[in-house]
């Protein structure tokens, strides 16, 4: 089973923990807001993306089970 | 928000260009009654369309069959997305507990006037759809939302809702609610999350298939012109409604037309006719340029497309939209660079203040048009408006900024060439004529502070 990585955009504050984690998979943009795009996460980053969701202060990382079209 | 088209109601609903002749087929239209009796009271009403067709107590296949109408119809969405209805009716339906209707009256897009047509000229056609599509759902309860700022639309509603309260013809009971009037307030999730108790602002939904609900009941969102569309299938037949429009997009639509034009109004056109000969009923002030199609949110069809039929597919070929029902007209007398800075000034303005990338972007981009409108030299000024866009693009709660970016995208190559002189420290003539946006959306090109 494939995760995808989701931030609320409401809940998240810019902190930036995620992209510092995981700068594989998360960029900030010009105001410090993560873009991610959407697609599974790779096996070997699961771990530390799990970890990004952990920190994010605001809860606003999440790592969701990827679910069909 | 006031609304766009500052047109007498009276006035916007004479004009009708339904692809109608005869009296009969007049009879199926959404704003017939009103043309033939300028009268929105219930037995004005009643005397033309006839009683609704409600169900009889303890029909239980009632509801597959109104159903299987509003399928055979071919009815879709006229709020915005343009989704089947009978999709929509099937899915709240198949939930568990009694749904609760929610009538979407709001009138967010600051250039549409259908919902003030709607309720003011023939609200018993908006509410006889609201009871049917209930009766449908097992519906227990009904909400009419009409924006905190229209008491002209409220107006409308409370006496039509008094008319039949008590009656047969209001076998669920109807309530009427005022959310703040704001752009993004008429959002499904925004309207669900004010009636329950909560801020009135879109919600985030990690999966948009999630279905929303009210406490724990399921809820359903419909703008008032398809109600009233329901209405008419109900009482009259899929085929009625399908002799008008074309296969793919059958009925009749109300289109509110701005901008540029001597008789701004609210037609009901037959879908598939010409967006040209749509406009041309209004008579355009000046050659026509661009149309700005669905809506601040929607999308600029250029001139050289005037002959596409006015129907979600056709117009999405040519980069344009339905959306609600929205038209502004811009002339060879305008800069559409300069009119599409101030649409973005307006919904960077009309954020919900949620999101960050909505929060920062949507005034960032407003900037960057704002300072390319009045021709400051600039050549990475359309290379960087590009890229922000595609940052604030599907990067909200709601759909609000990805509307934006929709909008801008559109002018950037409807306008492209305008743009490039602009960029190139060139404006436009037209930069600071009057705009031909509602007064209420202006804001100076370039802000003060
Ligand atoms: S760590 Fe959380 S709050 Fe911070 S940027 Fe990432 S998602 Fe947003
Ligand atoms: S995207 Fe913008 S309008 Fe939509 S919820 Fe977020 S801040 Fe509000």
């Amino acid at each position: 089973m494939s995760s995808v990585i989701k931030v609320n955009p409401i809940a998240c504050e810019a902190y930036g923990y995620c992209a510092e984690l995981l700068p594989e998979l998360v960029t900030l943009d010009e105001w410090g807001y993560p873009i991610v795009d959407g697609s599974a996460v790779p096996a070997h980053l699961v771990e530390l993306a799990r970890r990004a969701a952990k920190d994010c202060p605001r809860r606003a990382f999440l790592l969701q089970r990827a679910v069909g079209p | 928000m006031p609304t766009a088209t500052a047109t007498d109601v009276h006035e916007s609903a004479a004009h009708n260009s339904a692809a109608h002749n005869s009296a009969a087929a007049d009879r199926a239209t959404l704003l017939g009654a009103w043309r033939a009796h300028r009268n929105a009271e219930l037995t004005t009403h009643l005397a033309y369309h006839g009683s609704p067709p409600l169900p009889q107590r303890g029909d239980r296949t009632w509801p597959e069959r109104f159903a299987a109408a509003i399928e055979e119809s071919g009815l879709t969405g006229r709020g915005g997305a343009s989704f089947p209805s009978a999709t929509k009716l099937r899915l709240v339906g198949s939930a568990r507990g009694n749904p609760t209707l929610v009538v979407n009256a709001m009138e967010g897009e600051p250039a549409s006037a259908k919902d003030k047509v709607l309720l003011s000229c023939v609200p018993h056609l908006v509410l006889d759809g609201a009871e049917l599509a209930a009766s449908a759902l097992g519906a227990t309860r009904i909400v009419v939302c009409v924006a905190a700022d229209r008491p002209d639309i409220l107006a409308g509603v409370v006496r039509a809702v008094k008319e039949r309260a008590g009656s047969s013809l209001a076998p669920v009971p109807v309530e009427v609610q005022q959310p703040p009037a704001r752009y993004v307030a008429g959002e499904e999730s925004a309207l669900v999350s004010w009636l329950n108790s909560g801020p009135g602002a879109p919600s985030w939904r990690p999966d948009k298939r999630t279905p929303l609900t009210i406490g724990r009941r399921p809820v359903l969102v419909h703008n008032a012109e398809t109600l009233a569309h329901m209405a008419l299938v109900a009482r009259y037949g899929a085929s009625a409604f399908r002799a008008v429009g074309t296969t793919d997009a059958p009925g009749t639509a109300l289109v509110t037309v701005s901008g540029g034009v001597e008789h701004p109004g609210v037609y009901e056109v037959a879908m598939g006719t010409t967006l040209g000969s749509v406009i041309e009923r209004t008579r355009p002030t000046a050659d026509v340029a661009a149309v700005l199609t669905g809506g601040f949110g929607g999308s600029w069809v250029s001139a050289a497309a005037l002959d596409t039929p006015y129907a979600p597919r056709p117009l999405a070929e040519v980069g344009g939209v339905v959306g609600p029902g929205v038209l502004v007209v811009l002339t060879r007398r305008a800069c559409g660079i300069a009119e599409t800075a101030r649409l973005a000034r307006y919904m960077a303005g009309e954020s919900a203040g949620q999101c960050g990338p909505c929060v920062f972007g949507l005034p960032a981009v407003a900037d960057d048009l704002a300072y390319l409108a009045i021709g400051t030299r600039d050549r990475d000024a359309i290379r960087r408006l590009e890229m922000r866009v595609a940052t604030v693009d599907g990067r909200g709660a709601c759909r609000h900024p990805d509307g934006v970016a929709r909008m801008v995208r559109s002018a950037l190559s409807v306008f492209a060439s305008d743009a490039a002189a602009h960029g190139a420290g060139r404006p436009c003539v037209f930069a600071n004529e009057p705009s031909v946006l509602p007064p209420t959306v202006i804001a100076p090109l370039v802000p003060t502070s």
